[in-house]
């Protein structure tokens, strides 16, 4: 198996997809011959040399303008793939998104399709501050007919990019800085990561953790850590929050008795409050201890690095609330 | 060009009553004086040609050839409306006739003509996009940016404002900038053409003309066509923000009775044939009413379906 970075993978899902599907193309800022030609992390490199500046278009500063156009593309007969160089900037272009790319098929009786995918990054990295740094996942996951995607891993970059570009509908893909640079290993040949599968990225008995992109990271890391104790934690990865396989975490509650939910985003309205309502609804006979979360914190990323330090959970967060999760049972 | 405004006619001043006899529910706008608008700039597109509407859709979805049964079905929300009941009034699509549907958001049409019209250059299709909107709506950022976007990469897009005086109670000269709207081309360096949007023949030359223009790579027009709106903005508009006196001054420019008389008096019609014209549309609006109430409701489950493709 090859070895490349999460950039590279995403590019060879895009550059596969261009060269498998004329109708796909490639639109953002900077995405053509910024850098090393193409994009500000690199993932669009090399793209306008191979396919033209007409399928790798770079555009003016104009969210709205660029998601409102792909979603009329999509509409008819295109696949277009935009790039926001940053998911703060999508707040920009939440009209297109949300009232219409998320409804048209629906309010329209079925008649349209919307294979549109909206490629950007989240979290914090570096004190890039408030307006550079944001995870806006839930917002996304909470609007029905949009697909919302984070890979965690090159391997996932690759497979699910190519599984979102292919998809009819509307997809959010959210990458994290943070893993752009990190290497990893992509399987040989045509790799498709289907929506909605989540995956268990280590099989263990007494806390479930569900977690994905750096988030997850830091919790193998605890999982390492706490393994040397005999605490052995199950750490799921969704990968998709919509659809969310949310049957494996409740298989593996009912392992473990215990759940704790990580994800950088504000604490207030996260996904992790939705993952813990349902398991507490359905496993709720299962359960040892009530349903953790290990979150950021409702404030907005500050910049100097003590300050972004103190409201971005890490390792030390998961770890304790891991400790508390299991010394708080006293049978 | 007369038999569609007629239907447009006919159709909208059914709105009344159905809300009366409670057959509709939700927000449904009339059209009614504004007809030659959608009449002219559909006659001078191509059926494969696109466009996208407003929440005041109606007309435009007759005008490039819509069905008045399946609108009708789908304004009573039943199964065999446009949208399955799923849309109403202001989500109207066809999508068989390049119809991109009526939107509820005010300038939600723009990215999505800007798009088709993308999307058309990029397959090399030839189609062209006609964006219909209002006065209102030329004060969204969406305007502006599509109007950079479609100029810098010469689309193929029409941008057919229809200037109604007024969005809902805001007169346009209190809320639009500039006095002559097609001033607002110039910033974006295409041209900015103003017509009679009384004049169904005056619409259809403009359209015309943008379309050949657009066909030859030259990039997008706006399009200003002034016009009136001669009812409420919906039913049980009080309309305390316009006089008597000025609707009796626009309705005595009725674009149907103007169109007409121009076709009678040239010979092209009989006056028998005509009046003809108007029971035929009111026939067939009191036939698509028929329709609309045979069709079954959905079925509650089916509020579950379409959502993903």
């Amino acid at each position: 198996m090859p070895e490349m970075t999460y950039a590279q993978a995403l590019n060879q899902a895009l550059r596969e997809e261009m060269l498998r599907d004329p109708s796909v193309f490639v639109m953002g800022e900077d995405v053509a011959v910024w850098g090393e030609r193409g994009g500000v992390f690199g993932v669009t490199r090399g793209l306008v040399d191979e396919f033209g500046p007409r399928r790798v278009r770079d555009t003016p500063i104009s969210e709205g303008g660029i998601v409102g156009l792909a979603v009329g593309a999509a509409l008819t007969g295109m696949r277009p793939v935009v790039e926001l160089m940053y998911v703060d900037f999508i707040t920009l272009a939440m009209e297109p998104l949300v009232n219409q790319a998320a409804k048209l098929r629906y309010m329209f009786g079925g008649q349209a399709k919307v294979p549109l995918v909206v490629r950007s990054n989240v979290g914090a990295s570096g004190g890039k501050a408030a307006q550079h740094s944001q995870s806006l996942e839930s917002w996304f996951a909470h609007v029905p007919g949009l697909k919302v995607a984070l890979p965690g891993s090159p391997a996932d970059a690759m497979g699910m990019l190519k599984v979102a570009i292919r998809d009819d509908n509307p997809v959010i893909f959210l990458e994290h800085k943070l893993l752009y640079f990190q290497k990893g290993e992509v399987p040989d040949g045509e790799h498709l990561v289907p929506f909605g599968r989540a995956v268990v990225r280590r099989r263990g008995p007494h806390i479930t953790v569900v977690a994905m992109q750096v988030m997850m990271q830091r919790a193998l890391e605890v999982a390492d850590r706490m393994a040397v104790e005999g605490i052995e934690l199950d750490v799921i990865d969704p990968r998709t929050l919509a659809p969310l396989d949310i049957e494996t975490v409740y298989e593996s509650v009912r392992r473990t008795g215990r759940l704790l939910v990580c994800h950088e985003a504000p604490e207030r309205g996260g996904w992790a409050a939705d993952v813990a309502a349902m398991v507490t609804q359905v496993c709720f006979d299962h359960l040892d201890a009530p349903p953790a979360r290990v979150c950021g914190a409702n404030v907005p990323i500050p910049y100097s690095t003590p300050l972004e330090d103190a409201v971005l959970p890490g390792a030390a967060e998961i770890e304790r609330a891991a400790r508390e999760l299991i010394e708080g049972v006293r049978v | 060009m007369l038999r569609r405004m007629q239907l447009i006619r006919a159709f909208d001043s059914m709105l009344p009553d159905l809300y009366t006899r409670q057959l509709i529910r939700g927000s449904s706008h009339a059209a009614i004086g504004q007809e030659a608008v959608a009449v002219g700039a559909c006659a001078a597109l191509a059926g494969d040609d696109y466009i996208t509407s407003t929440h005041r859709g109606h007309g435009h979805t007759i005008a490039k050839g819509g069905d008045v049964k399946r609108m009708m079905a789908e304004l009573l929300g039943r199964q065999d409306g446009y949208c399955r009941g799923k849309g109403g009034s202001m989500h109207i699509a066809d999508f068989s006739i390049g119809m991109l549907g009526a939107n509820g958001i005010v300038g939600g049409g723009f990215g999505l003509a800007g798009g088709a019209a993308l999307s058309a250059q990029l397959r090399g299709s030839g189609q062209v996009a006609l964006c219909f909107f209002g006065d209102g709506a030329s004060n969204q950022g969406a305007f502006h940016e599509v109007s950079n976007l479609s100029a810098i990469w010469k689309l193929p897009l029409i941008l057919l404002c229809e200037n109604n005086q007024f969005a809902m109670s805001a007169r346009v000269e209190q809320m639009v900038s500039v006095r002559d709207l097609t001033r607002r081309a110039d910033a974006y360096g295409f041209p900015g053409i103003s017509v009679d949007g009384m004049d169904v023949m005056a619409v259809h030359d403009a359209v015309t003309t943008a379309r050949l223009r657009a066909r030859e790579d030259d990039g997008p027009t706006l399009i200003v066509a002034t016009c009136y709106r001669f009812v409420g903005h919906f039913s049980g508009d009080t309309q305390h923000y316009r006089t008597r006196d000025e609707i009796q001054r626009w309705l005595e420019r009725d674009p149907i009775s103007s169109h007409r008389r121009r076709l009678v008096d040239s010979g092209v019609l009989t006056e028998d044939a005509a009046d003809e014209l108007e029971h035929e549309a009111r026939r067939a609006v009191e036939a698509a009413l028929q329709f609309a109430i045979a069709s079954p409701w959905p079925a509650a489950e089916e509020a579950w379906e379409d959502l993903y493709a």
